[in-house]
């Protein structure tokens, strides 16, 4: 493999956990301040996407569509926390899970019910199409580089809303102690409401951005959902950062997995039988990752106990 | 309200009723329904041992689940076939009896559940439920890409396994052997539960410092509950694939192992009968409402969720008096 | 007579009332017990479920066209899930009491699904999947199947890639039997050679890394197995790339059911099948007219499928009672039947011998995308797997 190839490998895999982290970063959100498992959180991720290719067929603009996929999720996202969430947040974890799993019966059913069987068409807008050449000779797609560039816009945007305004403060104070912050006067179910609408918003933004370059089908949020919970246990549940770094982590591990693997694997073994063996494995690899992680590091690289 | 031991005994005598009364009525769908319910009821008391006594929220018992029904599906297949499985030093022989296949089932499932508990168990909370949840996805994949047996297109296993001295082919009689495991394995869980194993066990999930400070080894304690549950589950994995003559890595994935969750929290967490009045709750509801409209599924989300926000402590929490030794 | 179920679900489709009604009138008219009760068992729910729709869409029209009041239709969803195909599959043999099941989509859920029926003495006509366990040595003379042998569109997307000029192939699919299998039947017709093999995740959504090592490979051509929401997304991410060598696949990538998501990123793109929706023969056109005005969509080839699956049933249905078994299996072998794909017969196996077509995607002047049969790339097409059938008739 030349350096080349390896090094766009590694832009991919930066890309990869980038999309990742935008999907990881609501549900890391929710989870650090309100203590939910949101299994729907894939379901709000499919809600966006579809908002996206409803407007974007309607209005042909791919802005307003993105901005549709933001507001839809978020009101879904208040609604659903309005009547189901809040209900959860004094349960045990197992409820959660539970009371989620069925939102998701419910929403990809109701999605099916309201835009039929088959796959929307959601594409990219014409400005972004197409490819540069990044130095070095790497050809690149302009809307990869675009995701990467979003992406990053978050997690910073994330972290000054965190550290230095009000509201942060709030959340950080509620990550802290739950009981003392309604004490001290402050709405928490409005913050609470809040929070969720925020990450609720984020999954459906992924989702447009993602549904663009990939298929918009009812069911599409729950490998991703899976994907996002493995890049925040790895990262440390409740941490943006370490959901930014278990993304990173996660989407090399993924790419290079797959496109090392099966070329190490044919040093020693036969052509198909090496292909087949590698990609099993290089299928198992992130799980492998984060089993490790948490016999090392129990609660996840940035997370405390 | 009822005392939970009278209703535990109004459950079985339903559970006999259905089939009996289909057995009568010439409804063999029927009587396959109820095993089916009978075999998740197994897969649901074995999470329970781990879920419900112990508090350990294993979001991947679809590998225990998997394993039985591949130690089936590898067994029965060689079997099938007439091709030994190891052909070395000494002969291993695929075999069709289902008794050998159970003891297989079982001893593979425990040591699976040896090694994940081993790791997992040093984690605890959502981390439990997570990485938990990813050794499951681990061994689904696995189960997906690796040729050998069948990948995703799963082995069929043509005739149903033999049990000595009956015709496991005959849906009643099959029934039969399905539901005398059950009521075994619910025997046993009783009075493991009520064994000093057992309350410590569930000491340790009410307060796990005062555990230790007694002198209690808690790793040892859950780990030893997480594999007898792994056990379990693994053999009802077994029977699952004997059911449908057929194994596939579905059985591995985390939406059985959701499925199975479900079944416990039916019927009431931490209840020796809440994954058998949860599985036949669920199996009812699937059946009936898939011929309701194509999009049940809305319907099943909404039932379960109004379960979870409402009806805490199942619907044995709801049918039953409370008793004193039970936590959850 | 149209059983509840099936009129249930042709009506929640609102796409035709007068179709729902005239089933309900054929229900009404013919009140005695069906003489043959077909169950048809396929995916209804979920992210499969569009194939699952035409497939039953397909197979209702062409049973309602037969005006047969005799066939009665049993339909229920499996869920994708094997466990359930094998519940409800037994549900219809033990309490239903159908002659004939069909319906499935998927091969590990006709593999669950197909051998214990043939074993209960019922027949299993399969519209889609075809995998290999069943048109070889395990054969069944109650087992059918009218699509195609698995390897069929492979094997035609091979033959293409040799007609294109295609010297140096790189060759991807998920990693799974299907996949497998794909590209085992690309390299069985394939002359050239093959310049990379990748195996990426089954449901993988992201196909960055095997584009990079698309252009860095020194491959002249690409071909490609990626059912549904696969397709969908490497098709639009390789469209994006810049990386401009030809693609050629089989059908599944291309089909009416994902193109209107795919849009412009197919356009051009050769891929091959059984049938196009614009064949050039009559009992085509006129399917896809009355298909058209039934469900107000073009059909795709799984809708095709089951119209043929249809008319097979019912062309045997005028021929034999289906409580003669002997007598029914005959009628079905002889496959008395106009096909909307053209020549049609069944091999020893009892799959079938066929045409595959080159197809390309074009955009219509209303802007819809199609596939427009462009020649034959397999003529008379029978699978290699027959000769190690042991049916003969």
């Amino acid at each position: 493999m030349s350096t080349i190839l390896l090094i766009e490998q590694i832009l991919n895999g930066l890309q990869f956990g980038v999309m990742l982290f935008l999907m990881a970063a609501g549900l890391t959100l929710i989870f650090g301040v309100m203590g939910l498992i949101n299994l729907a959180h894939g379901s709000l991720y499919m809600i966006g996407a579809f908002a996206a290719a409803a407007v974007a067929g309607w209005s042909g603009n791919f802005l307003l569509a993105l901005i549709a996929s933001l507001i839809a999720a978020a009101i879904f996202g208040v609604i659903v926390e309005m009547t189901v969430i809040r209900r959860l947040y004094k349960r045990d974890h197992l409820d959660q899970v539970l009371a989620t799993f069925a939102l998701i019966l419910i929403f990809s059913e109701a999605t099916r019910w309201t835009f039929g069987s088959f796959p929307l068409f959601l594409d990219i807008p014409a400005v972004l199409k197409g490819t540069v050449i990044l130095p070095g000779g790497i050809e690149y797609s302009l809307y990869r580089l675009t995701i990467i560039l979003i992406g990053l816009a978050v997690a910073l945007g994330l972290y000054l809303l965190i550290s230095k305004t009000r509201v942060g403060m709030r959340i950080r104070a509620g990550e802290n102690d739950r009981e003392m912050i309604g004490a001290l006067g402050v709405d928490i179910s409005v913050l609470y409401t809040m929070v969720f609408a925020l990450g609720a918003a984020l999954a459906g933004l992924s989702g447009a951005l993602v549904g663009a370059i990939q298929s918009v089908e009812v069911g599409m949020g729950e490998p991703v959902l899976i994907l996002a919970f493995v890049v925040i246990v790895i990262g440390g549940i409740g941490s943006i950062r370490g959901a930014l770094a278990g993304a990173i982590l996660v989407g090399l591990t993924d790419t290079l997995g797959r496109t090392l693997l099966p070329v190490l694997f044919s040093s020693f073994m036969d052509g198909s039988a090496a292909t087949t063996v590698g990609s099993a494995l290089a299928s198992m690899l992130i799980y492998i990752l984060m089993a490790g992680v948490l016999i090392f590091k129990p609660t996840g690289l940035f997370g405390s106990a | 309200m009822i005392r939970e031991g009278t209703l535990n005994i109004v459950i079985l005598c339903l559970l006999v009723a259905v089939p009996a009364y289909a057995y009568v009525m010439n409804e063999p769908f029927t009587i396959t329904l109820a095993t089916r319910a009978v075999i998740f009821a197994l897969a649901g008391v074995g999470l329970n041992l781990a879920l419900g006594q112990g508090g350990l929220v294993s979001f991947g018992h679809a590998a225990y689940f998997g394993m039985g029904g591949y130690a089936m599906g590898i067994l029965a297949s060689h079997a099938q076939n007439y091709d030994p499985i190891f052909d070395g030093a000494f002969l291993i022989e695929g075999t069709n009896s289902m008794p050998v296949i159970w003891v297989v089932a079982v001893v593979s499932s425990a040591l699976l559940a040896l090694l994940i508990g081993a790791l997992s168990l040093r984690t605890s909370g959502v981390y439990f439920i997570m990485v938990t949840l990813a050794f499951g996805q681990m061994f689904y994949y696995f189960a997906i890409s690796w040729p050998a047996y069948g990948g995703e297109d799963g082995l069929s296993i043509y005739v149903r396994n033999q049990f000595p001295g009956l015709n496991t082919l005959d849906p009643i009689q099959f029934f039969g052997i399905c539901f005398a495991i059950l009521c075994l394995v619910l025997l046993f869980v009783d009075r493991l539960n009520k064994s000093p194993f057992g309350l410590a066990l569930n000491g340790a999930h009410q307060n796990e410092e005062r555990a230790r400070t007694v002198g209690i080894n808690v790793y040892k304690l859950r780990l030893v509950a997480f594999v007898i549950s792994g056990a379990i589950t693994g053999l009802a994995g077994a029977l699952f694939a004997d059911l449908n003559r057929f194994v596939s890595p579905t059985m591995f994935s985390w939406a059985i192992s959701g499925e199975i969750m479900i079944f416990i929290i039916l019927g009431g967490v931490a209840r020796l009968f809440g994954p058998v009045v949860g599985a036949a709750v669920y199996i009812l509801l699937e059946h009936f409402l898939g011929g309701l409209s194509d999009y049940w599924f809305i319907y099943l989300g909404a039932i379960l969720l109004g379960m979870v926000l409402f009806a805490k402590g199942g619907i044995i929490g709801k049918l039953a008096k409370k008793e004193t030794h039970h936590g959850g | 007579m149209i059983s509840k179920n099936a009129k249930r679900t042709v009506k929640a489709l609102g796409a035709a009332t007068a179709l729902a009604l005239s089933l309900g009138q054929v229900a009404v008219a013919d009140g005695h017990a069906g003489k043959l009760k077909v169950g048809m068992l396929t995916t209804l729910t979920g992210g499969g479920a569009g194939l699952g729709v035409d497939i039953r869409d397909g197979f209702l029209l062409a049973i309602e066209q037969s005006g047969n009041a005799g066939i009665e239709v049993v339909v229920e969803d499996d869920q994708r899930k094997p466990d359930i195909a094998v519940q409800v599959a037994d549900k219809m043999i033990q309490s239903e009491k159908v002659d004939i099941l069909t319906g499935i989509v998927f091969s590990n859920l006709a593999l669950a699904v197909a051998p214990s029926a043939t074993a209960q003495g019922k027949f299993y006509i399969s519209p889609n999947a075809g995998p290999a366990q069943l048109a070889g040595r395990g054969c069944h003379e109650n087992y059918f199947n009218v699509a195609w042998q698995n390897d069929g569109p492979h094997e035609a997307a091979g033959a293409t890639a040799n007609k294109m000029g295609i010297k140096k192939a790189f060759i991807w699919a998920p990693n799974y039997p299907a996949g497998q299998d794909a590209l085992t039947g690309f390299k069985r017709t394939f002359e050239g050679e093959v310049a990379q093999e990748v195996f990426t995740k089954l449901g993988q959504t992201d196909y960055a890394a095997e584009i990079a090592q698309m252009r860095a490979s020194d491959a002249d051509g690409i071909f490609f197995f990626a059912p549904g929401g696969m397709g969908i997304s490497f098709l639009k991410q390789y469209a994006d790339s810049g990386v401009d060598l030809p693609l050629v696949g089989p059908a599944f990538s291309f089909d009416q059911t994902i193109l209107p998501a795919v849009g412009a990123a197919a356009e051009g793109v050769l891929n091959t099948a059984q049938w196009a929706p614009d064949l050039d023969n009559d009992a085509s056109r006129a399917f896809v007219e009355s298909f058209k005005e039934a469900y107000g969509r073009i059909p795709s080839i799984y809708a095709q499928q089951g119209f043929d699956t249809g008319l097979l049933i019912a062309s045997a249905a005028t021929k034999a009672d289906v409580k003669d078994a002997d007598a029914f299996r005959a009628a079905l072998r002889e496959a008395d039947f106009t096909s909307t794909r053209g020549d049609f017969k069944f091999g020893n196996n009892q799959h079938p011998i066929q045409d595959f077509w080159v197809r390309k995607v074009i955009q219509l002047d209303d802007g819809t995308f199609i596939n427009t049969a462009v020649e034959v790339a397999l003529e008379d097409r029978q699978d290699v797997y027959a000769t190690e059938c042991a049916l003969d008739w």
